[in-house]
């Protein structure tokens, strides 16, 4: 395959900064150098590859925005373009990034005590202690409002008792950011691993997300230090403030995903001959590529201006929701377009398409799934909700 | 320690490079251009000898504006500072070793790493020139180094063996693949880069010795013939490889 150069059509590159767009090209190296050589390996075994985790740390990837604690002090234009970058490689990559960052150490740093950041952030930022986040609960996940995750103020501790599911690196956590109900409120509970009765059990069987470790978090009499609540939130939009952050990096990495398939389509159009000639002379599949170009640029030029926004303090929480939307969807069509554009080939994992295809329909699913955005739009536009 | 590493910014391996008008010189326009692979190791193994001996490194190309980006590079890899000169015209391997050793003479490091080749025109002088001029020790196409107190010992691959080499400071030394494990440019790096000293100027380039008259791409390759398949072809083919090719 020829190397891969990502995709311009529309010259964007004049619109980041050389600053910008060396961190994009040495995320971009490393995930060709490091990561792919062992995709194939740890999607057949789902499992993450742990052994990069420390190198992660070194590049700076784990929270790059934190001025502080030992992050970079990047903008979010950069850190979009690492996700963009990490998803290029795997959703599950991009998926553990994202937890550690947005889900993990972006909730303690905002939410936290001085002494929770000084206790867990640089060792989050330097990927020395691994974070999950658990909000989804077996009945409860488009709606996490109605969570029955309770706890229960007991001296200088609090108890913690329910179940959280479909947990991003909740085997492989140091630490759990777990949201429950204090006196009917939502709050935040940071949970050791290794406190007595937290346990976590790995889920199994998954046809998605493969190289990525998703499991139960279990929470019978788990008694915590007081000190362990998030202080500076209360309510759903503790959680919901995390998951904006989220959102915003998985619009970035759909991109990352769909240039992966779009580069490995092209060229196997491009020498694969049937009848005549290489099929990407034909017409039907020059309509796929041309698809799948023409949405990667929009999508680009969405994320381009989310950023910015992001950046100078205007973005809205709705707008993050359009571009996670969008993108995702996108992504997901150009996998299932390129699935089919590689013929038998595209069902082995000699390619990337249909891994890239698969893990697209969690990312489709988590973080708000495509429905809940439309309905958080239509609330936007049109000030009814229609969640109920 | 002062360390010095000289870079350049070449087509990356897989371009296609074509011929310009002149039919002396190649074509950039649409071409990507990086740092050249082998310098990436001589930075590396400045960072690694500054780590150990401390000092500054200093990374310096003779190249246009655009080579910016790849000092730019090199700063966010650890550099603490960056050169660039700009030749103002075509150079060959002596008149560009003539301006580096003018620059090497003001710049005055102890130790200079370069790559053992650039991929563009893999003439592989640079090194070798700049020690001649300088009357340094050199360690070509080095695979390992120890730098000691005042001297250094290397290891060289050939042909066959490894080749195991002392000499003094200061020195040249031109790096190849096996030396080490470049880093990535990290985050911090990238931030970092923003702020360190990038100083500009002009090369003090010699006479060349060296005219190119020529630049023509490789022959096209024939279409290749299918002499059969399966087992029943192994004797036609042999015999082309025997009496046509002549590679048996
Ligand atoms: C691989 C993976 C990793 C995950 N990682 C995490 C994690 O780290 N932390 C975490 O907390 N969670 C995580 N999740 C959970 C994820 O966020 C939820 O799966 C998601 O919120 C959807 O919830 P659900 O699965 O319960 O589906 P449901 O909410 O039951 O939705 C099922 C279907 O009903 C639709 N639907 C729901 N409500 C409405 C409505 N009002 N109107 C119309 N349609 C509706 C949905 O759009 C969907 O199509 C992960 C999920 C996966 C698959
Ligand atoms: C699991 C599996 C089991 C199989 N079992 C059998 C079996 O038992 N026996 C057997 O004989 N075969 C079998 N096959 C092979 C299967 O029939 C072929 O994969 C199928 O015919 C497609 O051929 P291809 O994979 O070479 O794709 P290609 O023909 O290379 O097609 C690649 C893409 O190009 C498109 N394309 C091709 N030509 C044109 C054109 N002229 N214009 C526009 N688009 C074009 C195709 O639609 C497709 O999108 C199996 C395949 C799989 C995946």
């Amino acid at each position: 395959m020829s190397r891969y150069t990502g995709v311009d059509f529309y010259n964007l590159d004049a619109l980041f900064t050389e600053e910008e767009l060396m961190v994009r090209d040495s995320i971009r190296q490393w995930v060709s150098d490091r990561f792919l050589p062992l995709v194939n390996e740890h999607y057949r075994a789902g499992t993450f590859p742990m052994e990069l985790v420390p190198e992660m740390g070194e590049l700076g990837i784990f929270g790059p925005t934190l001025p502080d604690y030992g992050g970079a002090g990047m903008n979010n234009l950069c850190y979009g373009l690492i996700l963009q970058e990490l998803e290029r490689g795997d959703s599950g990559l991009r998926s553990f990034v994202s937890v550690q960052g947005s889900l993990c150490i972006y909730p303690i740093h905002a939410y936290g005590s001085e002494e929770q950041k000084e206790k867990y952030l640089p060792g989050m930022i330097a990927g020395k202690l691994i974070g999950c986040f658990g909000l989804t609960e077996p009945d409860f996940g488009s709606n996490p409002g109605g969570m029955i995750t309770k706890a229960v103020d007991d001296g200088d501790s609090y108890i913690l008792n329910g179940a959280k599911m479909w947990i991003t690196n909740g085997g492989l956590c140091d630490l759990a950011v777990v949201w429950a109900k204090l006196d009917g409120r939502i709050r935040g509970f940071i949970v050791e691993n290794g406190t007595d009765g937290f346990s976590t059990r790995d889920q199994h069987g998954k046809f998605s997300l493969r190289a990525s470790v998703t499991s139960e978090l279990i929470l019978e009499d788990c008694r915590i230090p007081k000190s362990h609540i998030l202080p500076q939130v209360e309510g759903l939009k503790g959680p919901l403030g995390c998951l904006t952050q989220a959102r915003y990096g998985i619009a970035w990495g759909a991109i990352g995903a769909a240039q992966a398939v779009y580069h490995e389509c092209l060229d196997y159009s491009l020498s694969r001959v049937q009848f005549s000639k290489p099929i990407a002379g034909y017409q039907l599949v020059q309509n796929k590529l041309v698809w799948m170009l023409n949405e990667i640029t929009k999508a680009q030029f969405l994320c381009w201006r989310l950023g910015n926004m992001k950046d100078d303090g205007s973005m809205d929480f709705s707008q993050v929701s359009m571009a996670k939307r969008n993108n995702v969807w996108m992504a997901l069509e150009c996998a299932r377009l390129g699935r089919d554009m590689l013929g038998a080939n595209g069902v082995t994992d000699e390619y990337s398409v249909m891994r890239h295809m698969c893990n697209l329909e969690s990312v489709i699913t988590y973080e708000g799934t495509h429905d809940i955005h439309t309905l958080i739009l239509g609330h936007k536009i049109t000030g009814i909700p229609a969640y109920d | 320690m002062e360390i010095l590493v000289l870079v350049k910014r070449v087509p990356a391996t897989d371009s296609q490079i074509k011929p310009a008008a002149d039919g002396k010189s190649y074509d950039p326009a649409g071409l990507e251009f990086v740092l050249n692979p082998y310098d990436e190791h001589a930075v590396e193994e400045a960072l690694k000898t500054k780590a150990a001996k401390e000092g500054t490194v200093t990374v310096l190309t003779v190249g246009g504006k655009e080579a910016q980006k790849d000092l730019r590079t090199c700063l966010a890899m650890g550099a603490d500072k960056a050169v660039l000169l700009d030749p103002g015209q075509e150079f060959d391997g002596k008149s560009l070793s003539e301006a580096l050793a003018a620059k090497v003479k003001e710049l005055a490091p102890e130790i200079v790493f370069c790559g053992k080749q650039s991929v563009d025109n893999d003439d592989a002088q640079i090194g070798p020139r700049l020690a001649g001029l300088l009357a340094w020790s050199c360690l070509t196409d080095a695979a390992s180094l120890e730098i000691g107190d005042g001297t250094w010992t290397g290891q060289r691959d050939i042909e066959g063996a490894k080749e195991v080499v002392e000499g003094k400071l200061p020195a040249v030394i031109s790096c190849s693949k096996g030396l080490n494990e470049p880093r990535y440019p990290n985050l911090k790096g990238i931030m970092a880069a923003k702020k360190k000293p990038l100083e500009e100027g002009s090369a003090e380039l010699g006479a060349p010795a060296l005219t190119v008259i020529a630049l023509t791409p490789p022959p096209a390759r024939p279409e290749p013939t299918i002499v059969g398949e399966g087992p029943d072809a192994v004797d036609a083919l042999m015999d082309k490889l025997k009496n046509e090719a002549k590679v048996l």
